[in-house]
C-alpha cells in the first residue's frame, strides 16, 4: 500500500516489477490517497507526504501480532517476516502451549511455558541458539 | 474476495471503515491524546477499504474480508522507489 493511485501501480507492475517477478506482483497493490489508512496505522509521514516502510502481521482473527517500520532507504528482510509468521502460526496451532525462543526457526526446539519452566530456561535453551 | 472496479477517470479512494466518531464527552480526552498514534500488538487491526491493482484488474479490497487468513500488510514510500 502506498499513496500512489492504482493506475500508477499498474504502470509500475507492467513496466518494471513484472520484469523482476514472473507474472507480475502476485498480491494486491493498494492505493491510499492522502495517507488516510497509513495515518490510522501510524506510518504516514505528513511532512514528506508518503508512507514509511511499515509491515504488519495480522492473524485470522484480525489481530495485529507484530509490526516493523523502517525509514525509506532500507529495504525489508522478507525471510524474517516469514519466520515471524511461521512462529505466530505455531503458537496459534498449539493454543499457546508452545512458545518460540529467540532465534527460533521451523524445526528448532520450542519452549513449553509453565510452572516447571520457571527459572529453568537455562537448562533447555542456550544463548548460542539465538544465533545459529 | 476483492471486488472488481472499473478503471474510469475518477480516481477512487478508500479509507478506514467501521470506526464511529467518538462521543462528545470523550472528545477532549481524545484531543489531549492526539499526536502520533501507533497501533498496538495484540489489538485489532483497524479495518479499511482501498482501491488497488491485482493481476491485471482494478479491485476494491476490504481488510475484514480476509478474516480467517493471515494477512501481511505492507506500506512503502512510493511506486518506482528503489529498495
Amino acid at each position: 500500500m502506498s499513496i500512489d493511485s492504482m493506475f500508477v501501480h499498474k504502470m509500475w507492475n507492467d513496466h518494471e516489477l513484472s520484469k523482476m517477478v514472473d507474472g507480475g506482483v502476485p498480491f494486491a497493490m493498494l492505493s491510499d490517497a492522502g495517507g488516510k489508512v497509513g495515518t490510522v496505522y501510524g506510518v504516514y509521514d505528513e511532512d514528506a507526504g508518503v508512507e514509511t516502510r511499515g509491515r504488519f502481521i495480522i492473524d485470522p482473527d484480525g489481530v495485529v501480532q507484530g509490526y516493523e517500520v523502517l525509514t525509506p532507504p532500507v529495504g525489508r528482510n522478507v525471510n524474517e517476516t516469514l519466520r515471524q509468521v511461521q512462529a505466530f502460526q505455531l503458537v496459534r496451532e498449539t493454543k499457546g502451549a508452545e512458545a518460540t525462543p529467540s532465534g527460533w526457526k521451523p524445526g528448532k526446539m520450542t519452549l513449553k511455558p509453565g510452572i516447571n519452566l520457571v527459572g529453568n530456561v537455562w537448562k533447555e535453551w542456550k544463548t548460542d541458539m539465538a544465533f545459529d | 474476495m476483492a471486488e472488481e472496479i472499473k478503471g474510469g477517470c475518477a480516481r477512487p479512494t478508500g479509507g478506514p471503515v467501521g470506526e464511529e466518531a467518538p462521543p462528545e464527552a470523550n472528545r477532549e480526552k481524545q484531543t489531549m491524546q492526539e499526536g502520533k498514534k501507533m497501533i498496538q500488538v495484540g489489538k485489532k487491526a483497524p479495518d479499511f477499504t482501498a482501491p488497488g491493482f491485482h493481476k491485471d484488474i482494478f479491485v476494491n479490497v476490504k481488510l475484514s474480508d480476509y478474516l480467517g487468513k493471515w494477512v501481511l500488510l505492507c506500506f512503502y514510500p512510493g511506486d518506482f522507489t528503489f529498495v
